[in-house]
């Protein structure tokens, strides 16, 4: 749905240039939720606006939908950013409008003709669950509410595609749950291809199947979180960050990953049983992710049972020696 | 001289300083928006961004900015007198008024404009909004109440410019006040002129303050 290539943008100023994006390759597949996690300044923010040509990439291509955006004229590439839904960490809502008004005012640019305006509106807002808040105006909205008006703006021209640039940095925990909720659910009920960039943890955890970590305008790693998990990768570490000592005397430390169906098996209970070692947990979680169920344990293993050790690998689970 | 000849002259007076600061008011309005949007599209990273243009359209503005009114009222006469057919009367002075309120409108203008938050334009052109629909529904339409205020302030300015342009035969509250008031000494003219144009200016701030407050909804 969005395939990019190559893509390089570049921020000059007089005394020096920054490369905010250097040659990133990204392929959202149709009715995937794809999360790109970074720190502020890791370039995340320009790739995103690289993808509807808020910002001219200097390299590379980008495509959504199959349609080219690099080469497109002016007017062209107008009507294929209705096709491309956005929304913005602070909502970027018109405030002189109301509710009902900043839903239409996405349909006056898309050229939807007056009459067919109220119902879409009506339509829209009952989607979000704004149903009875039409008639009030930004100001008096909560920032949970804001975003809401900002989903149903963004999807307004019935997009394939929508970008997220923050959508709930700006937002409390409970709150972001539920903007979260919202938008796997328009990915579910729609088929709404997301592309989303944020900081936070939680965000790729909840919806996102698959993901990227992004650090000095290059994509670190890549690919469905489920298979993230697996390997070595940085996202596992990040995903389910471990607070506990690395070495105990006389015992192995190991740092157990697990994804899928293994993340429910009593692994740690089969273990003991089975070799008759007791098994320490130094801390740990097992979470429910957005396409998969995944864990990690930081264990600690009396220093003669490496046969223990080698089981845990053989089950699939990831083990690596802490430190 | 006896209060209804003093009420007579000021009621002259008054329609004739309302004619003027109206007509260049309207002028102004329509002169310093199409400046201020003009000053703010081109500049670097704008809708029309165009450097050259904005660094000239720039100049014209800090030009008319730097003179003080009196001299520019003298400076284009040529230019008023080309426009109107004479130098003298009220029709005279809504010429220099408005040329020396343009610029003044248009710096407020385009610093109202730039009050608009970026993403919010931003999110209008990823929507796919043509400049026209920009400029007219988000970026004046947000701008609004900044721009009643502005047209307020800048009202207030031209009735003290017309003061100065009854100087020069432009009639109204300004050359009665200076003919009869200062120069016959008809201090009862003098009081009445400045009572006159104390409550005209309050009016004009309480109509602004009463429209920026019904549009505002920040």
């Amino acid at each position: 749905m969005i395939e990019i290539s190559g893509l390089r943008k570049t921020y000059r100023s007089r005394k020096r240039s920054v490369v905010a994006v250097d040659d990133v390759d990204l392929s959202v597949g149709e009715g995937e939720v794809y999360g790109v996690l970074g720190r502020s300044g890791a370039g995340k923010s320009t790739l995103l606006r690289c993808v509807n040509m808020l910002e001219r990439p200097d390299a590379g291509t980008v495509s959504v939908g199959g349609v080219e955006l690099t080469g497109l004229r002016r007017k062209q590439l107008r009507v294929a950013r209705h096709g491309i839904g956005m929304i913005h960490q602070h909502f970027a809502l018109l405030s002189s409008r109301t509710v009902a008004g900043n839903v239409a005012f996405a349909l006056e640019v898309t050229g939807v003709p007056r009459g067919e305006r109220r119902a879409r509106v009506a339509e829209l807002l009952e989607l979000v669950g704004l149903g009875d808040r039409a008639d009030a105006y930004p100001s008096q909205l909560s920032g949970g509410q804001k975003q809401r008006v900002g989903i149903a703006r963004a999807l307004a021209a019935r997009p394939k595609v929508l970008l997220s640039d923050e959508a709930t940095s700006a937002l409390d925990p409970e709150t972001t749950e539920s903007i979260l909720r919202l938008l796997l659910d328009l990915n579910r009920r729609l088929g709404l291809t997301i592309l989303l960039i944020t900081h936070e943890m939680t965000v790729v955890k909840r919806i996102c199947t698959s993901a990227a970590v992004m650090r000095d305008g290059r994509f670190v790693e890549s690919g469905r979180v489920a298979d993230l998990l697996r390997g070595d990768s940085e996202l596992a570490r990040d995903l389910f960050p471990i607070d506990a000592p690395v070495s105990v005397p006389g015992a192995t430390v190991l740092d157990v990953t697990v994804s899928g169906e293994d993340a429910d098996r009593p692994l740690l209970a089969e273990l003991a049983r089975r070799f008759d070692v007791d098994v320490r947990i130094l801390g740990g979680h097992v979470e429910t992710l957005a396409a998969t169920r995944a864990g990690r344990w930081r264990i600690a293993l009396p220093d003669d049972s490496g046969e223990a050790a080698d089981f845990l690998r053989k089950t699939g689970a990831r083990v690596e020696v802490a430190s | 001289m006896t209060w209804s000849e003093v009420f007579e002259l000021l009621g002259t007076g008054l329609q004739e300083t309302a004619w003027m600061v109206g007509v260049a008011t309207l002028l102004t309005a329509i002169g310093g928006l199409l400046i201020g949007v003009l000053l703010v599209l081109t500049d670097k990273g704008g809708l029309l961004a165009a450097p050259p243009v904005n660094a000239v359209l720039g100049l014209i503005v800090n030009v008319g900015r730097s003179l003080p009114f009196i001299i520019l009222l003298v400076a284009i006469i040529p230019f008023t007198r080309a426009v109107v057919g004479t130098t003298i009367g009220t029709d005279a002075a809504i010429v220099p008024l408005t040329v020396g309120a343009i610029p003044f409108f248009a710096r407020i203008v385009e610093a109202a404009l730039r009050e608009v938050p970026a993403d919010v334009v931003a999110a209008s052109v990823a929507m796919g909004a043509t400049r026209r629909q920009i400029v007219g529904k988000v970026l004046l339409r947000e701008a609004l109440p900044a721009l009643i205020a502005g047209l307020t302030i800048t009202v207030i300015a031209l009735v003290g410019y017309s003061a100065m342009a009854g100087t020069v035969g432009g009639g109204g509250l300004g050359d009665l006040a200076i003919r009869y008031g200062y120069q016959r000494f008809e201090t009862e003219v003098m009081i009445a002129t400045v009572v006159a144009l104390v409550v005209f200016v309050q009016l004009v701030q309480m109509v602004g303050d009463v429209l920026v407050r019904r549009l505002s909804h920040r």
